[in-house]
């Protein structure tokens, strides 16, 4: 019995407490990045944003969250009713349980599993599926074209987004969040940003924006022509769940930037007064300046045509990233860099 | 080892019986549904066996990438369920053969393993243990060092398959107007803009 609950139940129970660890401060995150976003975009156009609710409008997250809760949940008649409720549960899980593979430190990390990289890109590609299943579910014309949209939008931007992942695990000779981390060591220089691969985190940050359908890559619901896309049908908290998602895989994403490109959790600088912050705290700066440009692009470029958001990523950004996978192998074979082992 | 046992006996009766829901489900969005979930177990049975690599391609590539294709086209079919159904008994045999051959190909690989104890050794020879390398890397040995020609001939073979469907789908469209973004950078202020000084009266 005592060993039963040494082996099965302990370690159940500590998981259980790490992911709510994780959980906890990332849907917090979110909640503030909804403000956050109202905010900049408010300054940028030299609005001032919400704030009426607490001070500086701190508290509009908490009063948004509990208006959604308490509207009624509708159905459509027509809609298929199964795949209409579990489309926002299906957006909602992917962007959580893809945070399991990301190191905040060096070992505070979930699971460290040796092919963390794939993990996050397999979770990633899983996305459209939330959307998909809304805008067929629905039985709506408006949501039906806002996921078809997406889909191929999606779809395509994945496959420079997988192409640019080879370069940086080329580079680093590892599969592992980790290791890709530890490899960029030493002092903002040694960050993938600087070097070879800054070409690829162009085309990275650019995917990431087409693959979390934000502006100006934001055809999937665009107001203007499909009134809202694809989660048109839905109100209250299966909206919510939806709205969560998104919200919770740009942070994904930006964690993805950060962990790739821009070192993680190591400070700009190898020396005292840096080295003396921790990680995690490290991480999070970089992952909300990142989210900063999210808007700041949200607020600054109109929208993309279809077509021309095809031809950047079919036309431009993959023969680009193609290139760049070569370019690096032969760096790596020739190039006098360690091959992994 | 209870906690694996369990584990296997969960993704394979989910996937066997998601495979039998993918054939017999009325709705073939549902069925493309059902498809994805037997790849997730699938893909759940690779990581119990240690082969963490193929599992997430197997989610990436299939789930990730040809599945969305499949519900891509299946949802803007526009088809009579009920017609649909007539047809099974029509091709029930020739599905059945397939099946057949299908599985004594399977019975055929099974019984070499206990028949030839040694084609297991010769087929496990070109990887080192898996305790030494990362499976990445065992995968990477076999599949472009030892076998190199035979993937790249699957490669070209893939290759030639595209271009055939695209070929045979590919129309030119007459009376397109296409966009050619490098003439629109290339337009200078000065080929577009005239400012002329109108004298009231006389026009331009």
């Amino acid at each position: 019995m005592v060993e039963f609950l040494g082996i099965y139940v302990y370690p159940t129970l500590w998981t259980v407490f790490y992911i709510a660890c994780i959980v906890g401060p990332l849907l917090g995150s979110v909640a503030y990045l909804t403000l956050a976003e109202r905010k900049v975009i408010g300054w940028m156009q030299y609005r001032k944003g919400p704030n009426v609710v607490g001070p500086f409008g701190l508290l509009q997250p908490m009063a948004d969250g509990l208006k959604l809760l308490l509207k009624e949940t509708i159905i459509p008649s027509g809609a298929n009713r199964i795949m209409f409720v579990a489309a926002p549960m299906v957006t909602f899980v992917l962007s959580l349980i893809a945070w399991a593979v990301i190191p905040f430190d060096s070992g505070l990390v979930l699971a460290d599993i040796n092919v963390g990289i794939l993990y996050l890109f397999a979770i990633s590609s899983l996305g459209v599926y939330g959307i998909i299943m809304a805008g067929w579910s629905s039985n709506s014309k408006y949501a039906f074209l806002g996921a078809l949209r997406s889909a191929a939008q999606m779809v395509s931007y994945e496959v420079s987004m997988g192409f640019v992942i080879i370069t940086v695990l080329l580079y680093v000779g590892s599969l592992n969040l980790s290791a890709i981390v530890e490899a960029q060591s030493g002092g903002f220089w040694n960050w993938h940003f600087f070097g070879l691969l800054f070409p690829m985190f162009v085309v990275f940050f650019i995917s990431t924006l087409a693959e979390t359908n934000r502006a100006p890559f934001d055809l999937p619901e665009a107001e203007a022509e499909l009134v809202s896309g694809y989660n048109v049908e839905y109100s209250s908290m299966t909206f919510a769940m939806f709205f969560l998602g998104e919200y919770a895989n740009m942070i994904l994403m930006c964690g993805m930037t950060s962990l790739l490109f821009l070192g993680g959790w190591m400070s700009p600088f190898d020396f005292v007064p840096f080295t003396w912050v921790p990680g995690p705290i490290w991480f999070a700066v970089k992952i909300a300046f990142c989210l900063f440009v999210f808007l700041w692009i949200r607020a600054t470029f109109p929208r993309y045509r279809y077509d021309q958001l095809m031809r950047l990523g079919w036309k431009v950004f993959l023969p680009l990233s193609l290139l760049w996978v070569v370019l690096i192998a032969g760096y790596v074979v020739y190039g006098g860099k360690a091959v992994g082992a | 080892m209870i906690i694996q046992g369990l584990a296997f006996y969960l993704f394979a009766f989910v996937a066997v019986a998601a495979g039998v829901m993918v054939i017999s489900s009325r709705n073939p969005v549902h069925s493309v549904l059902f498809l994805i979930l037997a790849f997730f177990n699938a893909a759940g049975l690779f990581v119990l066996m240690g082969a963490e690599f193929l599992a997430m391609i197997l989610v990436i590539v299939y789930v990730g990438a040809v599945a969305v294709l499949f519900l891509f086209v299946v949802m803007m079919l526009d088809i009579n369920y009920v017609e649909m159904r007539e047809g099974v008994l029509q091709y029930l045999p020739i599905g059945a053969l397939i099946g057949i051959v299908l599985l004594a190909e399977l019975a055929v690989i099974g019984g070499s393993w206990v028949v030839l104890p040694l084609s297991e050794a010769a087929s496990a020879m070109p990887t080192p243990p898996i305790d030494q390398v990362t499976n990445t890397n065992a995968l990477g040995r076999l599949v472009y060092t030892h076998y190199i020609y035979l993937f790249q001939a699957a490669g070209l073979i893939l290759l030639v398959a595209m271009i055939g469907a695209i070929v045979l789908t590919l129309r030119d469209r007459e009376g397109v107007r296409r966009q050619r973004i490098s003439d629109q950078v290339d337009r200078k202020v000065a080929d577009t803009i005239e400012i002329v000084k109108v004298v009231p009266g006389s026009g331009v």
